[in-house]
């Protein structure tokens, strides 16, 4: 467990400065995430064109893991398809949460493998992707992260 | 100012009964707005149930002069004295409520149990909630003669070892003397109070005259879940989030606090450290 690896420079800074840190005008995919043990909720709003994500953008109070998750991830998901998009998913779950000697490579996002020692934590990261999972499934109703252990089994009981 | 604990069953207790349930105020230093309260009671007032010591901002409340209030109409007050039971001394006679109720786990006790103190004659009027065990004096297939008090409120099983433990940590407690307690937290709370107003960006959430060992505090463009895992790594344990008493987040505007909690085997050596952990989280976020 070290405080360097969790709150790495780019973690920082865009825990700090976010990315893509607005509204979008005419979102046509959007989704609402919520943790309410923290308190951290996020809006996620995607522009999707041809089934390819042309903009992404969010907004929400959270802390810097949460915040800079969130940033990272509209960042990777513009330009991807939504296949491409439901993929990343997976994989960024994979990287927070199973012990792997050799880690994914997920560009950016591999600065938030950290979070795995902190379970604490994980939450935080995980929100804006859960969030994003429901944007995909256009899901209306709210993401509250202490359900989504449960649908995560589910998930992988499928 | 209240917790969650003191809102959620009354708002069921409100849906049941078609009740309405009514807020005293705070100010911006976190106290009860004592001059507001007389507008609220009314002939029709049930209860009035109030935390002792705020969990989110440490402030103390005045609760001679509420219960004087509310005992003019002949209101019945209940107090949560779930943050003050293991902090201060408590004469619920001399306070004169009507209930007193505190867990467990905050004397240093088992979890899952805790404590409701009532006047007698309160507890004599109220029908038992649960059935069976040592509730009853004598059952037939007619009827059911309840036991006597606090036999009447105690069905099934009770959780024999936890009682045992609780018992064992008031007593510690006692041995120790609660006015020495008040007294060393009070001087800790002093301490880190004058401490954390040192550090540049930091903000005391709760500034009330009468406060116990508690401080909520935030730091500009950290959000408290950060400082909880960053000062954890330098072997502090705080307590980062809402605290269970969103109303007070709402009220000041802000999603959490990060917050400290003495207890008797803090010393001022821990306040130290507190700082010095801070100033990391400070590095960490370049602040």
């Amino acid at each position: 467990m070290n405080l360097q690896d969790l709150y790495q420079e780019l973690i920082i800074d865009h825990g700090t400065h976010p990315r893509n840190c607005r509204t979008l005008c005419n979102p046509n995919c959007s989704a609402k995430g919520y943790n309410p043990l923290c308190g951290d909720s996020i809006q996620l709003y995607l522009s999707v064109e041809q089934e390819k994500i042309i903009e992404a953008s969010f907004q929400g109070s959270g802390c810097a893991i949460s915040t800079a998750s969130a940033s990272l991830m509209t960042e990777a998901l513009i330009g991807k398809t939504l296949n491409d998009a439901q993929k990343l998913f997976h994989q960024f779950q994979i990287l927070l949460t199973t012990e792997d000697s050799t880690p994914l490579d997920l560009g950016k996002l591999s600065a938030l493998s950290g979070v795995r020692a902190f379970p604490m934590r994980v939450k935080c990261a995980t929100l804006p992707w859960h969030t994003l999972n429901a944007a995909l499934k256009n899901e209306t109703k709210t993401v509250v992260t202490e359900t989504i252990e449960k649908t995560m089994i589910e998930t992988s009981n499928e | 100012m209240e917790h969650h604990s003191n809102i959620v069953p009354w708002q069921m207790l409100c849906e049941r009964k078609k009740a309405h349930l009514k807020i005293i105020p705070m100010n911006q230093k976190g106290e009860i707005e004592l001059d507001k309260l007389d507008q609220l009671l009314s002939p029709k007032t049930k209860l009035l149930s109030i935390i002792h010591v705020s969990n989110a901002l440490g402030t103390l409340n005045p609760l001679k002069e509420i219960i004087a209030k509310a005992h003019a109409l002949h209101i019945p007050v209940l107090i949560d004295g779930a943050q003050s039971a293991p902090h201060l001394k408590i004469d619920v006679q001399q306070l004169d409520c009507d209930f007193f109720t505190f867990s467990s786990h905050k004397v240093y006790g088992p979890t899952g149990i805790g404590v409701l103190y009532g006047k007698k004659h309160w507890l004599e009027a109220m029908p038992p909630y649960q059935g069976g065990g040592d509730m009853i004096s004598k059952v037939t297939f007619t009827e059911t003669l309840y036991n006597d008090l606090p036999y009447k409120f105690e069905a099934g099983t009770p959780p024999i070892g936890s009682v045992i433990g609780l018992k064992a940590a008031l007593e510690y407690l006692q041995n120790l003397g609660f006015n020495a307690i008040a007294e060393h937290e009070s001087r800790l709370l002093n301490e880190a109070t004058e401490a954390l107003l040192k550090i540049p960006g930091l903000q005391i959430i709760g500034s009330a005259k009468n406060k116990v060992g508690v401080i909520s505090f935030i730091m500009d463009g950290i959000h408290p879940h950060d400082i909880g895992t960053i000062v954890d790594q330098y072997g502090v344990a705080l307590r980062s989030g809402h605290h269970c008493a969103m109303p007070v987040m709402d009220f000041f505007k802000i999603p959490a606090t990060a917050r400290i909690s003495f207890g008797i085997y803090n010393t001022s050596e821990d306040i130290d450290q507190l700082i010095k952990a801070l100033y990391e989280v400070k590095r960490v976020f370049k602040k």
